[in-house]
Parts: structure tokens; C-alpha cells; sequence
């Protein structure tokens, strides 16, 4: 008697069942990842409570006009481009103390006593008119968030020897302490501090 | 006799057995990163800014949408639409406690609103917005926007 062989099964159509689903998920899937500037906005405040008073020189203030210009300090036309390298003297100036009477020692800025005393005490206002185009407003906010990952790169080589950037990408992968401290660290020294006045009209 | 039976004999037939698997494999990978896009825009898909100073957005479920752009048929003024219908800035609290009925006590702070706006929308309609999620304390936003240089927007 001849072995009979099992015969084997026909698995020809399972391809094109696949293919089927295939197509479906390709066409309905979207690959891009949400991805955006985070902001927290400011709690609704009593309208009794005094504003602190700031001294000027530690106010940077960026006013956009609704033709998209950019005056920066109330003086100065300002190019896109700019905007970054301006904030970063600033925020880094370091000409005076914090309020624990602290200088410092950090900074690498130019201590000149007529910009910012300390990075805790700069204070970013942002101004913009309602006509303003929502681009620009973006790009501004991107330049200011910008220079602060700027600083905060800078010092976070120079003392752990690996970028800020880098030390929020581990500490995601991660529940390491140390890495988490550093990054406590690296805030408190450079905290973002800007500040949106209602846009004029 | 023996020539016919040359010829039937003929080519092996391809074992197209593991194409499945190949598919399957495919199949996979894309349902895996699928995202089911939950609503219509009945705006003009708004193009939205770029920025290089970006995060993202961590859980998709935590998030609500707000679209700001033109209309499709070329009315002037920006449009909002939350959901699936074109609305007004009156309209947002009412959208936001409908999102926030969706979820358990405890997440509700993590609830970020996304701003997907057109890059020339007016801040006005933004500021609007975004005086409204203050009013009903939802503090989180995020601004949506694409990898790239900040500088095209100005163009």
C-alpha cells in the first residue's frame, strides 16, 4: 500500500484575507505624533491682590504688533532670528542677587548691572496684539521656550556632562532618583518665567 | 507516451505559504500604530505652525481637541470646532465639562486641551480661548504644532 500523504492545506486565500486587513489599517492609519508647545496658564487671580512690583530692568519685554514685528524692551525692532540670542543675554545676565541675597554663579552672562540681577528674578512678558498671527505668536513662544532649553543645556554639560534635553529623555525611561534630582536641580537654577499681558486691541 | 508526461509534469507551483505571515506581520505593525482619527473637520484642515521647542503629547486619551481655521467656504474670521461641529468660544466650557464628565476624579487635573490652529489665525481667537479654560480652571494647553524651524512661520 502506498503511504498516503496528508494533503496540504490551501493557505493561498489566507494571503488575500490578510492583505484585506492590511489595506483597511493603512488607509485609516494617521502616523503622526501629536506633538506641541506645553503651557500651563495662569490661575484665574483675585482682582484685589496687588501686582508685585518688579523692577524694570528685570522685566524683558516682547511686544508683537499685528504686522508681525517684534519690538523687544520697548526700544529695539527685532528680527525672528535675533529674538533668541537676546533673551539668552538676558535671562543669563546675573548682575545682582536673588532674593536670598545670592549671586550667581552660574551665569555666564556679562553682569551688567542695567540688564537682569538673577535668572529667578528675569521675568519674560510677552505682548501681543489680537491681530497678530498665530505663526508668529508660535514662533515667539518657541524662541523664549528656546532660550531657556539653551541655558539650561549649557549648564546641565557643564555639571553632570549631558544635555537637559537628554536628561528628560532618560528620566522618561526611567524612575532613577538621581536623574530626577538633577533635572530638579537644573529648574530651580534656570526657572521659565514668562509672563502673557492681555493682547491689546 | 513519454513526451506527454514531460509536459505535465511543468513548473512547481511557488509555496506562497509564508506570505501570510509576511502580511500578518505587516498587518500588525500598522494595527498596533493605528489611530482611528475620531472626528471630521468640518473646518479647513488648519496648518498648523511649526516649532522646534516641542513636547509630546503624553497620553492621547487625557487630551481634547480644539481646532482653529477658516471655513470651507471661505467666510472670513476664524472658525472653532470642538467634536465634530463648527462652534463658538461660548461653547467651550460646555465641551470641556462634557470631557471632563468622561473621566474618573482623579485625572481630571491631567486633562490637557490641544489647540490645533491654522498658522494665520488671529491670537485674538486664541487669547478668547484661552480665557475661557482659565475660567473653568482647565490650565493645562498645548499648542500643537510640527517639527521644523520656528523662522518659516513668519513667511
Amino acid at each position: 500500500m502506498s503511504r498516503r500523504e496528508t494533503p496540504e492545506i490551501n493557505a493561498g486565500s489566507m494571503a488575500d484575507i490578510a492583505f484585506l486587513l492590511l489595506i483597511f489599517f493603512l488607509v485609516t492609519t494617521t502616523m503622526d505624533v501629536d506633538t506641541g508647545i506645553s503651557r500651563k496658564l495662569p490661575e484665574k487671580q483675585d482682582p484685589n491682590i496687588k501686582p508685585p512690583i518688579l523692577k524694570e530692568k528685570n522685566v524683558f519685554e516682547v511686544n508683537v504688533n499685528r504686522r508681525n514685528e517684534i519690538l523687544v524692551e520697548g526700544d529695539t525692532y527685532m528680527q525672528i532670528a535675533d529674538l533668541r540670542e537676546a533673551t539668552i543675554k538676558f535671562i543669563d545676565n546675573g548682575g545682582g542677587v536673588d532674593e536670598n541675597g545670592e549671586e550667581c554663579t552660574w551665569c555666564g552672562g556679562k553682569k551688567d548691572p542695567a540688564s537682569s540681577d538673577h535668572p529667578k528674578k528675569a521675568i519674560i512678558s510677552l505682548q501681543s496684539d489680537r491681530g497678530t498671527s498665530y505663526g508668529t505668536y508660535i514662533a515667539v513662544q518657541n524662541e523664549l521656550v528656546g532660550a531657556y532649553t539653551d541655558l539650561r543645556n549649557k549648564l546641565s554639560e557643564k555639571l553632570y556632562g549631558i544635555s537637559y534635553t537628554q536628561l528628560l529623555k532618560d528620566a522618561k525611561n526611567s524612575s532613577n532618583q538621581s536623574l530626577k534630582d538633577k533635572i530638579a536641580n537644573i529648574k530651580k537654577k534656570y526657572p521659565q518665567i514668562i509672563s502673557e499681558a492681555e493682547p491689546t486691541k | 507516451m513519454s513526451k506527454f508526461k514531460k509536459q505535465r509534469k511543468g513548473m512547481p507551483a511557488i509555496n506562497t505559504a509564508s506570505l501570510p505571515d509576511i502580511v500578518f506581520m505587516l498587518l500588525f505593525f500598522f494595527m498596533v500604530t493605528t489611530v482611528m482619527r475620531e472626528t471630521d473637520l468640518k473646518i479647513k484642515k488648519p496648518q498648523l505652525p511649526k516649532a522646534d521647542q516641542v513636547k509630546k503629547l503624553e497620553k492621547k486619551s487625557l487630551v481634547s481637541y480644539i481646532y482653529v481655521g477658516k471655513s470651507k467656504d471661505g467666510t472670513p474670521g476664524d472658525k472653532l470646532q470642538l467634536n465634530d461641529r463648527i462652534s463658538s468660544v461660548k461653547d467651550i466650557k460646555s465641551f470641556i465639562f462634557s470631557e471632563r464628565a468622561k473621566h474618573s476624579e482623579n485625572e481630571i487635573p491631567r486633562l490637557t486641551t490641544s489647540i490645533k490652529a491654522d498658522v494665520e489665525a488671529n491670537v485674538g481667537t486664541i487669547t478668547d480661548i484661552k480665557i475661557e479654560l482659565r475660567d473653568i480652571n482647565a490650565l493645562k494647553i498645548n499648542y500643537s504644532t510640527i517639527k521644523g524651524s520656528a523662522l518659516d512661520n513668519m513667511k
